[in-house]
């Protein structure tokens, strides 16, 4: 689209950009906004409460649950040998279905710890929890079923596909190179430990259920609902409307939803289930470990001759998920000979799955330090190594970037942190009992774009709704959607109103892979191209009009009127007379294949200074800033936000946050938010981000990329190379905690 | 058993499970559903709600145990149409996202504002005689109980600096 007709790149009323508050603000802050477990619409709620097997695989052996169908308020007591019969898992029998059956309880096997077991159904939550510890479920663990997850070499299989890159000799490469890196890095379980635990409401009116849920789409659990209930997916009422964060681990439907709509089916009454904190742990997903060598091949100079990044990261026995730490590093430094890679261990573990910038947040805690330990063998400014090694077009496959503007994100942040009075060599500075240093990194993910559409409706009182099934799980697409309505239109923010989360509404793709933005947002700015369509031609075609007999073609929309000439008219009064039950127009967005021969990433530069306190070890960040570049910004308050979030994810991903596997039972060990550490408000300082002046035309319509996950890739490698440059010690086994940095100041002081 | 709560100002005579957690009684019994359950052990904050005056989790502690107390919940600190000084600087500041944990980081911070002008030091306070400071360290230790996985510190920092600055 030409900008001359692009109102997001023409930016009339300055719309575009600007900092406002969240549209749905007020009622966070009041408290008011519903999430699905606290929705009124249909009181009387019955309570449900989940159990989980208590071994990594095998079957369940015997059940009992008279004692819990005994207890007082109990409505209703499920294991597989009573529930609802359900289609098999996977099952996709409706035409376009987006999401398979997701049976629960349906038969004795039990395939991960934590697996739901039975469900209890009462009238209150104490009730029900309390009937739940008196379900008497005997398991028999299948031989062999333990985990030997501190060996993932030896359980890892090749898995081909599009993840594996190869390009020249590597090998030859390595050989011959005068400065090499051959080092591994690990990073452990991670878990999202959203605030609001997953919970769904479900009733039924006749044949149709209304389904309230957490989730951070709302067309897949839609779909995967109908396929469960053997129900036509048009019958499922799916709403998503407010979501306590998701960060990848609300992409699915879990029991939640199952069971909460066969048990109000069966009780003939509304039937809400959340998980508890602890449950989240195992009947959700996580981020796996990984094990990740990588080795870097370079001249004298720096120029980089190869490079070769291996990861291995596990997945349950009967899932494929995969972290694809290395696939970031197919487009990110120049070098004439790559090798990229990942295999899977399969274990009896909970299924693993996406959290927030999967691959890229753990692989570049591995490949930017080894860029960093490069630099330090070089002799060479980081930034500068990096700067060298900075490619024309993607390095793999040769396709031109839409936009590549990380060596600006470089320089601006190395300016603005005062990089150039940083000291290379490590141990250089004392404040008191601390070491303090500096450390960088680059930050590259990937941009996407997924088919969307939007539908639009301007009423008699000149109200712009837009109207999708999308979500906004926290990353401000209520807002930016309503600043896109607002400046296609030339309506006042105040005029528009944004409704998301039902599943009749015009479908979006959801909020994860950093494509929520694009995607709803090209969608809603179509529709309302097409809605100035119309209301032109109403206008011009209406003799009552001041535009009657006008050129549409000449149509401007401003200030609230449709200008043509030196003629205009209220929208709200066109509408009211000539169209008053209001004017509706739909819009979509496909990606366009010529998309694809372009390599779209985001970008930045993370600057970071930490304390390492030399009797403790203790790690402090005491500064930091990111400097990114995301094509055109929506709103510069929104987005911020998302970087210094994904900011502190990485920080908590460099110091903070670990699981650990129980092999005896295929569990993890941390269950809770006390034994978890995600970052808390004492851990952080300092911290500050912004962008670069950026329009990526290649990316969408709308010019701009995805911000969800920028922030956190590169984070934690600033921060780890940090440490090293403070104390000297590198630890490559993430997170980097107390007991790691003793052990190695100690074996450097002696 | 029967007991009697003031909540916003309103007296109200409840039949509760003796189970009952506080929280569920708010969210469930009397329909305040502005209190969040997070965690359920009070390990997050999100359900932090002010019991006369002073900030608690309210998952930790039962119903029963607050017969005669008057307790303040996010819908007692302001509304929609008319916001609470603090709720306005957590929304100009862009002091959440999902907005989850943030009726209990309001109610925290009003509780913790309150603590800090009657002198109560903390683990970052320095001078423990002196009136207490509140710079950012100050702050940020003091809100440490209520934790946000989207990770608006930073912003919900700038918030209580800018009601507290405005009081």
């Amino acid at each position: 689209m030409a900008d001359d007709a692009n109102p997001i790149a023409l930016n009339r009323a300055g719309l575009i950009g600007k900092p406002v508050d969240r549209l749905e603000g007020k009622l966070k802050v009041s408290g008011t906004a519903d999430y699905a477990y606290e929705v009124m619409e249909k009181p009387g709620a019955a309570f449900g409460y989940l159990v989980g097997a208590t071994i990594p695989r095998g079957k369940i052996a015997g059940v009992d649950i008279s004692a819990a169908e005994a207890a007082p308020g109990v409505l209703l007591v499920w294991t597989h040998r009573n529930a609802p019969s359900q289609p098999a898992p996977g099952t996709q029998s409706q035409a376009g279905s987006q999401a398979p059956a997701q049976p629960e309880l349906y038969d004795e096997r039990i395939r991960f710890y934590g697996q739901t077991a039975a469900l209890v159904v009462a009238e209150s939550f104490e009730q029900a929890a309390a009937a739940a510890r008196l379900v008497r479920i005997d398991y028999e663990a299948d031989a062999g079923a333990a985990v030997v997850f501190d060996d993932m070499h030896a359980a890892a299989r090749d898995t081909g596909g599009d993840e594996e890159a190869q390009k020249g000799d590597f090998d030859a490469a390595f050989a011959s190179a005068p400065a090499v890196i051959d080092a591994t890095w690990t990073t452990p379980v991670q878990n999202h430990c959203q605030m609001e635990p997953h919970a769904s409401l479900c009733w039924w009116e006749g044949d149709q259920v209304y389904a309230f849920t957490s989730n951070q789409s709302v067309k897949r659990p839609q779909h995967a609902l109908g396929e469960t209930l053997g129900i036509d997916r048009n019958k499922v009422h799916l709403r998503a409307r407010y979501i306590g964060g998701g960060f990848g681990g609300k992409n699915n439907s879990y029991a939640d939803l199952t069971l909460s709509a066969l048990a109000a089916r069966e009780l003939k009454r509304p039937v809400k289930i959340a998980l508890t904190r602890q449950q989240m742990f195992h009947m959700t997903v996580h981020r796996p470990a990984t094990v990740q060598r990588v080795r870097l091949a370079a001249d004298r100079n720096g120029q980089l001759t190869g490079i070769s990044h291996e990861t291995i990261s596990h997945c349950a026995r009967a899932d494929r998920f995969m972290e694809r730490a290395s696939a970031f590093t197919k487009n990110l430094y120049a070098a004439p000979n790559r090798r990229i890679g990942h295999k899977l261990a399969l274990m009896d573990l909970p299924v693993a799955g996406a959290m927030r910038a999967p691959g890229e947040a753990v692989g570049m805690l591995a490949l930017e330090c080894a860029m960093d330990e490069l630099a330090e063998q070089l002799g060479m400014d980081p930034v500068d190594l990096r700067i060298l090694n900075e490619p024309d077009v993607d390095p793999t496959d040769g396709r031109p970037f839409s936009t590549r503007p990380l060596v600006r994100c470089l320089k601006e942040g190395a300016q603005a942190f005062g990089w150039d009075a940083r000291i290379p060599t490590p141990r250089h500075t004392r404040d008191g009992r601390w070491w303090v240093g500096t450390g960088m990194a680059a930050a590259i993910r990937g941009n996407f774009l997924l088919p969307a559409k939007a539908q639009i409706h301007i009423s008699a009182e000149g109200i712009v709704t837009v109207r999708q099934a999308m979500t906004d799980i926290g990353t401000g697409t209520y807002t930016i959607l309503a600043q896109i309505a607002a400046e296609t239109l030339g309506v006042p923010l105040e005029e528009v109103r944004i409704e998301l989360g039902h599943s009749e509404w015009a479908p979006a793709p959801g909020s994860g892979g950093s494509f929520g933005a694009a995607s709803a947002g090209s969608a809603a700015m179509d529709a309302g191209i097409n809605l100035r369509s119309k209301l032109a031609a109403l206008a011009v075609g209406d003799a009552a009009s001041p535009l009657h007999g006008g050129d549409p073609a000449k149509a401007e929309f401003r200030d609230g009127n449709i200008v043509i000439g030196n003629q205009a008219e209220a929208l709200g009064d066109l509408v009211r007379r000539a169209s008053p039950q209001g004017v509706d127009a739909v819009g979509a967005v496909t990606p366009d294949p010529k998309g694809r021969e372009y390599s779209q990433h985001t970008y930045g530069g993370h600057f970071c200074e930490v304390g390492v306190d030399a009797v403790t070890g203790e790690v402090r960040v005491r500064r930091m800033i990111g400097v990114f570049a995301a094509g055109r910004i929506l709103n510069h308050k929104t987005a911020r936000s998302q970087l210094t979030g994904g900011m502190i994810w990485g920080i908590g991903g460099a110091l903070h946050e670990e699981n650990h596997v129980d092999p005896r039972f295929g569990s993890f060990v941390a269950q809770d938010l006390a034994q978890y550490h995600v970052p808390a408000q004492a851990d952080i300082a300092g911290l500050d981000a912004w962008f670069i002046d950026e329009v990526d035309d290649i990316a969408n319509p709308l010019g701009i990329k995805g911000v969800g996950e920028l922030g956190i890739c590169g984070a934690g490698a600033a921060v780890a190379n940090a440490v090293y440059n403070a104390c000297g010690v590198r630890v490559r086994d993430y997170p980097i905690t107390v007991e790691k940095v003793l052990a190695g100041l100690q074996a450097l002081e002696g | 058993m029967q007991i009697r709560l003031t909540v916003n100002g309103e007296p109200r005579a409840l039949e509760v499970d003796v189970r009952a957690s506080l929280l569920d009684v708010l969210r469930e019994g009397l329909a305040l559903k502005g209190t969040k359950k997070g965690c359920d052990h009070g390990q997050c904050g999100a359900c932090t709600v002010l019991v006369d005056g002073v900030r608690i989790n309210s998952c930790l502690t039962l119903a029963v145990m607050h017969d005669g107390d008057a307790v303040t919940t996010i819908e007692g600190v302001g509304t929609p149409e008319a916001l609470h000084p603090i709720q306005q600087a957590f929304l100009e500041q862009d002091a959440f996202q999902c907005g989850y944990c943030t009726p209990g980081q309001i109610c925290s911070a009003l509780g913790m504002l309150a603590e800090a002008a009657a002198g109560h030091p903390s683990h970052a306070t320095a001078d423990l005689l002196a009136p207490v400071e509140l710079t950012e360290p100050e702050i940020r230790e003091r809100m440490s109980g209520n934790l946000c996985r989207c990770s608006a510190y930073p912003q919900i920092v700038a918030a209580i600096r800018q009601a507290a600055e405005a009081a």
